[in-house]
């Protein structure tokens, strides 16, 4: 059990390393860098090359990537090329107000998400699991600006009940912030339900075709038993999974989300940061955000293992 | 009824396997709508600009936001140019570009995987460990950077989108050859001496086929998302070519006074991607494939 756990934590350090491997060489290898993003036109001559000592981008690119790598590790993410302030200082409020967003997202999307999806599963090809099902593919197909844009017309603008635009954040007080990002959160939530539901519903089926579930039934175990003591524990383990790589997706859907309702998180500093040429940010955002998604799966992982103890040999987990 | 003699050669042929996967298809109602969607929406693209009742980017000052009526159906936008023709054209792109970057994607993925699933060892696993690193960033990350670098041209994005959507193809692929290298009719080809390359042919081409189909059917509606959600952030198609993603972000400007000019390529965009998503459904039904057991984008 400790070997794997070990092992699969080299696994996580290891695609973190190699993630911000190729972070590094992508901006790398983008056109200009920070000291062309300071300058802006004045970006020629001596002052390039000054700016450029003066940041010690005059050194080798693997000088500056261990030091990018070891200073990011400490906490220390670097200074941002738009307004030399400490990037862990600018991305700290916005990443903040994105977990808060995210949050609200989960603690809404996963109890309903695993609700429906057991029933779902256990009336399966009734009309009722025809008809959540179908909303469910509407839901987690259809772009998220294009569901933001009907919430903003109907809720917002037809019947005026919360702003279009998220002018509040974590600081505002509660009862402007929950009507503020509820329909960011609504959109995130649709999405992220309609994911875990339908990985749900088709384990329960499977579960409940199972040759176990079949004796149960024939010994004569009530349904309500049934489904309680011997489908839903098996049912709920892919759950897991699905849930950590749900939550990855978030942090890219959020980028969206927060850009449409103009709301101050992570990803939407990271399209303006972009747009700005700002390097050292983006870098920055993108390894908070790769690290959040090798940190949740490998949880994951984890507590999978830690539940199904099928799971607990070396050859049974292939990566 | 059939008069005469029957010999053996006169048995109708079984329908091919294509005529069957489709025949299955369209037994389902969701499958029907699906295909339906879809080929419609193809043959709009390839044929809107011959009968596309204005051109779409004629502005007219005297009808500025101009609700439906007689001259145009749909309405005009914010330049006074007609919605009906724009709607009609705005998917041209979107469809271009990834109706050509799903099967590149499909293919690389496809057979990066299949190589990997058969040769295993050390290779394998370091490049599984840089799928896993490219996964781990979000799409629009990833799309943003390349596009800053080089642009937002067709011939951009095609190879962008295809390169990024080949490497969750690549795990899939992986994932299903590893199933079928423990049988025995690999093991046997592996045994009369058959090449890595020969065993990929003649063996497991045909067997991962189904999951890639589904897959690529999968990817198409992603890489729509992702192509259709960039325009929206102003980073995809450059106006004034029509495009639903930019269409919908023009139009927020003036929902209060104007919701008109939203309603049309908000209905034309679902339609195409729940079309898709019918479509594959009804395939992975009809190929016995579990395809909510597939992974995230």
């Amino acid at each position: 059990m400790l070997r794997i756990f070990i092992r699969r934590l080299l696994l996580g350090i290891a695609t973190v390393a190699i993630v911000s491997g190729i972070i590094f060489a992508a901006v790398e290898a983008l056109p200009g860098d920070a000291c062309t993003a300071i300058l802006q036109r004045d970006a020629s001559g001596e002052r390039l090359v000054n700016c450029r000592r003066e940041l010690g981008l005059d050194r080798p690119a693997v000088t500056r990537f261990v030091e990018w790598a070891s200073g990011a590790v400490r906490g220390d993410l670097g200074i941002s090329a738009h307004n030399n302030k400490p990037i862990a200082l600018l991305v700290g409020d916005r990443l903040k107000n994105t977990l808060l967003l995210a949050g609200c997202s989960l603690a809404l999307g996963i109890p309903l998400a695993l609700f429906l999806g057991v029933l779902t599963g256990l009336r399966r090809d009734k009309a009722s699991d025809l008809a959540l099902s179908t909303i469910a593919i509407f839901a987690m197909t259809i772009p998220e600006f294009v569901t933001a844009t009907v919430l903003i017309f109907v809720f917002s603008i037809w019947l005026g009940w919360v702003p279009g635009i998220v002018t509040a954040s974590a600081s505002s007080p509660l009862s402007a912030f929950f009507p503020g990002i509820a329909l960011p959160v609504i959109v995130l939530t649709m999405v992220m339900t309609a994911h875990i539901m339908r990985t749900v519903r088709s384990s329960v089926i499977d579960v409940m075709n199972s040759d176990y579930v079949q004796m149960a039934t024939l010994k004569g175990v009530p349904y309500r038993q049934i489904v309680l003591r011997h489908a839903l524990p098996n049912a709920l383990l892919p759950a897991i999974n699905v849930i950590a790589l749900t939550v990855g997706w978030l942090l890219g859907g959020v980028v969206v989300v927060e850009k449409v309702f103009n709301y101050p998180g992570l990803g939407h500093y990271m399209i303006d940061a972009i747009s700005d040429r700002d390097l050292p940010v983006v870098q920055a955002i993108a390894l908070i955000v790769a690290t959040a998604y090798v940190g949740v799966n490998l949880a994951a992982d984890l507590l999978a293992m830690a539940f199904n103890p099928r799971l607990r040999t070396l050859k049974a987990r292939s990566p | 009824m059939r008069a005469g003699p029957t010999t053996p050669d006169a048995i109708p042929a079984r329908p091919s396997r294509l005529v069957a996967v489709i025949r299955e298809m369209l037994s389902r109602p969701s499958g029907c709508i699906g295909l339906f969607l879809v080929v419609a929406h193809v043959i709009l693209a390839l044929l809107s600009p011959y009968f596309a009742p204005f051109d779409f980017k004629a502005m007219n000052a005297n009808a500025i936001l101009a609700p439906p009526d007689t001259t145009h159906w749909l309405g005009t936008d914010q330049l006074g140019r007609d919605i009906l023709t724009r709607t009609i054209m705005g998917g041209r792109q979107a469809i271009l570009v990834t109706a050509i970057a799903t099967p590149l994607a499909v293919a690389w993925g496809g057979l990066l995987g299949i190589y990997l699933g058969l040769a295993g060892g050390r290779l394998d696993d370091i490049l599984m460990r840089v799928v896993d690193a490219f996964l781990a960033l979000p799409w629009i990350l990833k799309m943003l950077l390349m596009i800053v670098t080089f642009g937002t041209g067709v011939g951009v994005l095609i190879p962008t989108l295809a390169f990024f959507y080949g490497i969750p193809v690549i795990r899939i692929a992986r994932a299903a050859t590893q199933n079928i290298v423990a049988r025995d009719f690999v093991l046997a080809a592996r045994a009369r001496g058959h090449s890595r390359v020969s065993i990929m042919r003649r063996e497991l081409f045909g067997n991962v086929l189904d999951a890639l189909m589904v897959e690529g059917a999968m990817r198409w509606s992603w890489m729509l998302l992702a192509f259709t959600s960039l325009s929206f952030l102003g980073f995809g198609v450059s106006p004034p070519t029509p495009d639903w993603g930019l269409m919908i972000a023009d139009s927020r400007n003036f929902m209060a006074i104007a919701p008109w000019p939203a309603f049309a390529p908000v209905i034309a965009l679902s339609s195409l991607i729940i079309g898709i998503n019918l479509t594959a459904d009804a395939l992975a039904k009809a190929l016995g494939i579990d395809r909510a057991q597939a992974a995230v984008h």
